[in-house]
């Protein structure tokens, strides 16, 4: 299975997804009008990872940004993860944040109470 | 009253002025605003958390424009850019307000209504339980929204927003929401 690269742009994030270390990355900012098309090559290469999962996952997503649109796109992810998870594999989140970004903690903590994976929050200090 | 656009745009933009705009809201010029006031901020504002949440308060407002603006029809275009929608930024001492302005059809004001009166009423922690509701269990619109953006921006601001609709014809009436950081 081949790896998938996404460079990131002023309103969408950087995307590194590698199915050889089981390390997924979504960095930066997530804003764009319409996330879902954006988003739908990360699901599929989910769906296809799933087929053969790395005995580990570990997913980082360190965001500045992200809108209404996105955090959808973001639960349908985190849903892949909790189906991988189902399935009896290792997997683990780390969302990290910036220091005093209280908002962005609290997203944090709202995708934990809603998806069974378990979250590692992250704190980001200058 | 007959409704002027040109007064309803000056009293919106009497104050402190960071920016105002009054035209089309396209894709384009809310990746240029978003561009103009990231630099901005960077200026105004020396608290990063405070220059996030008005950040973020700014792509959900913009883009709640972008999805909701209803187009008066043709006859109207020569007065009205398409697309048309008024936005400021301004800074009143110590917070910032961010206004936006646009066009709905007269038939759903009454639910926008509803819904704002719904959400100014929420405590935090409803808010942020209609949120999660919501999030799980809504699917896209063809809009490509998840109509979560008032929600959004409340929980962020603590429901600190106020709104406005002014008649504009049997048709049409022009909806003025305004949002305190």
């Amino acid at each position: 299975m081949e790896s998938l690269s996404i460079e990131g742009t002023n309103k969408t994030p950087s995307v590194k997804l590698d199915p050889e270390t089981g390390v997924i990355e979504i960095k930066g900012r997530s804003i764009p009008e319409n996330s879902i098309e954006f988003y739908r090559p990360i699901v599929e290469w989910l769906d296809e990872y799933a087929k053969n999962p790395n005995k580990r996952t570990t997913v980082n997503v360190q965001l500045e940004y992200f809108n209404t649109s996105s955090s959808k796109c973001i639960l349908d992810i985190f849903k892949k993860l909790e189906s991988l998870k189902k399935a009896r594999n290792e997997v683990m989140i780390n969302w990290y944040y910036e220091e005093d970004d209280e908002d962005m903690l609290e997203s944090g903590e709202d995708y934990e109470s809603i998806i069974r994976v378990p979250f590692k929050m992250i704190e980001i200090v200058d | 009253m007959d409704f002027n656009i040109d007064d309803f745009y000056s009293q919106m933009n009497s104050g402190d002025t960071i920016l105002a705009y009054k035209g089309s809201v396209s894709s384009e010029l809310i990746t240029n605003v978003l561009e103009v006031m990231d630099a901005k901020l960077e200026d105004l504002i020396v608290k990063k958390s405070i220059k996030k949440k008005l950040y973020n308060i700014l792509v959900e407002s913009l883009q709640n424009l972008y999805h909701h603006i209803d187009d008066l029809p043709d006859a109207s275009n020569g007065k009205f850019d398409i697309h048309f929608g008024i936005f400021v930024v301004a800074q009143k001492e110590d917070h910032y307000k961010v206004s936006t302005g646009n066009f709905i059809k007269n038939e759903k004001v009454k639910s926008l209504k509803q819904r704002l009166d719904r959400i100014k009423s929420l405590s935090k922690d409803e808010l942020k339980e209609l949120y999660k509701n919501i999030l799980n269990h809504q699917e896209f619109t063809q809009k490509g929204g998840v109509g979560l953006g008032l929600i959004d921006m409340a929980k962020r601001t603590e429901g600190n927003m106020e709104y406005k609709f002014t008649k504009y014809n049997e048709e049409y009436s022009f909806f003025n929401l305004e949002i305190y950081v």
